[in-house]
């Protein structure tokens, strides 16, 4: 009974609140790095609340029940994961063996949930986003997991995320080692394609698709979609803290610390967006699997080392 | 007013649509965005896909080819909205009032909420009319407003 009420309480709310919220720090820092003022502080909660009000439309060709299920079940998976990673900062002890592989199988939902959506509207543009999106998940999966194995061989080779925060409030956070800095490194590039920032935005690649897999999605359906890149704006930070800053904890100052990592991830994120252009799909793909996963296997390869 | 249209216009996300003008409008619209003017300030982005748009700006004047095409991107946009005509061309047809390739202005294509004129517009002007438009929704007497109620 208690997880529900983590659920509802932590999952749903709480990560949706700081999701909205850091989706406006997105925007602030990207409107004042290119000398603007930005959007007030309520403006992603009622790009939101708007959506939802609107008419939801279903283009002629799609298939009616993938194309409004899709989103639903994007936003429900990182909801889960939001659940989680919550458990585990608050209860360390508490959680499952295994944690760690769940989560990383579920993150790849939402962008399943893209898949999807993209090509059940059948529109040509959201059919090329979706399978760019295809291609990206395929690119950046490998040094991912790669760069996680990092913290798991550190923690004495446990897959328990509550085991890994345990050793980082032991012995110090694995982001000070060298081999553990070199694999945030590599996480934090693969977390931006995740995330479909600037550098790896081609799935929706605004001024050449139009959206790409969101084309034909109004209303309701966009919505959730954006309640969803927003909260997992929220989710992925989150998780590169637990893995490699030792997480948040809720006593005395190591409020304000958290608070401190968690703002310099974001902001490290939105100057990585505003600051490059865009790049191809296939230069995406020898990006992560050519520099970063080789990066990626020097940091497991220190990592066993002892670094 | 309800707290849909509140919060539409919060965040009314704009959609331009050429009907064939000099480009000269569209370059002004573009100018709104920059940091000079930046209406992000209001809540206001420039939409790629019109299913995604609450505003239809409408700029030229509307020759025979793009009437139907008008009229297909007006449908596909999910309503609530509003249309708002953007210089000279668009508003009375401009210098090509006599043409045979342009019957009729804007407003008896669709129900134009606002008119801005200028050829073209500064953005000062289109920022002061996509103010007076969130006033008439504020009194009720935008056409999309009133055939919510």
């Amino acid at each position: 009974m208690i997880y529900i009420g983590y659920l509802i309480v932590f999952g749903c709310c709480l990560t949706a609140v700081l999701g909205l919220f850091t989706s406006w720090v997105d925007r602030k820092v990207t409107a004042r790095v290119q000398y603007r003022v930005g959007p007030p502080v309520l403006q992603p909660v009622f790009d939101v609340i708007k959506l939802l009000g609107k008419e939801t439309l279903i283009p002629d060709g799609a298939s009616k029940l993938t194309f409004l299920a899709a989103p639903v079940v994007g936003l429900s998976s990182v909801i889960l994961v939001s659940t989680i990673l919550w458990m585990n900062v608050i209860h360390p002890q508490q959680t499952f063996l295994g944690d760690l592989i769940v989560v990383l199988y579920l993150l790849t939902v939402p962008s399943m949930s893209i898949i999807m959506g993209g090509f059940a509207s059948g529109n040509p543009l959201a059919s090329i986003g979706s399978s760019r999106e295809m291609k990206l998940i395929l690119s950046y999966e490998l040094p991912f997991v790669l760069a996680i194995l990092v913290p798991v061989i550190h923690s004495h080779y446990s897959i328990r995320l509550g085991d890994i925060l345990n050793m980082q409030s032991g012995s110090g956070v694995i982001i000070g080692n060298f081999s553990g800095s070199i694999a945030f490194i590599v996480a934090l590039l693969c977390v931006q394609a995740k995330l479909g920032l600037v550098p790896f935005d081609m799935p929706e690649a605004e001024t050449e698709i139009i959206g790409g897999p969101f084309v034909e999605y109004s209303g309701a359906g966009l919505a959730i979609f954006r309640l969803m890149k927003n909260m997992l704006l929220f989710v992925m930070p989150f998780f590169l803290m637990i893995l490699f800053m030792g997480g948040i904890r809720f006593d005395g100052i190591h409020i304000f610390n958290a608070l401190l990592k968690y703002l310099g991830t974001v902001a490290l994120i939105t100057v990585i967006r505003n600051t490059n252009p865009r790049v191809r799909i296939d230069q995406a793909l020898r990006f992560f699997w050519g520099p970063m996963t080789v990066l990626a296997i020097i940091a497991i390869i220190l990592a066993y080392r002892g670094w | 007013m309800s707290l849909k249209l509140t919060a539409l216009l919060k965040s009314p996300w704009v959609f331009h649509l050429s009907t064939g003008s000099c480009n000269n409008c569209d370059i002004e619209i573009i100018d709104c965005l920059t940091p000079r003017f930046d209406i992000e300030r209001f809540g206001m982005l420039l939409a790629g896909s019109i299913k995604h748009a609450d505003v239809l700006l409408v700029t030229g004047s509307a020759n025979r080819k793009c009437i139907p095409r008008i009229k297909r991107v007006y449908e596909q946009m999910p309503k609530p909205c509003f249309v708002v005509a953007i210089g000279e061309c668009a508003l009375s047809r401009g210098m090509f009032i006599h043409s045979y390739n342009c019957p009729v202005p804007i407003d008896h294509i669709l129900p134009v909420d606002a008119y801005i004129p200028g050829c073209p517009p500064k953005p000062e002007a289109i920022i002061a009319g996509a103010v007076k438009l969130i006033e008439k929704v504020k009194n009720g007497t935008a056409k999309k407003a009133k055939n919510e109620k």
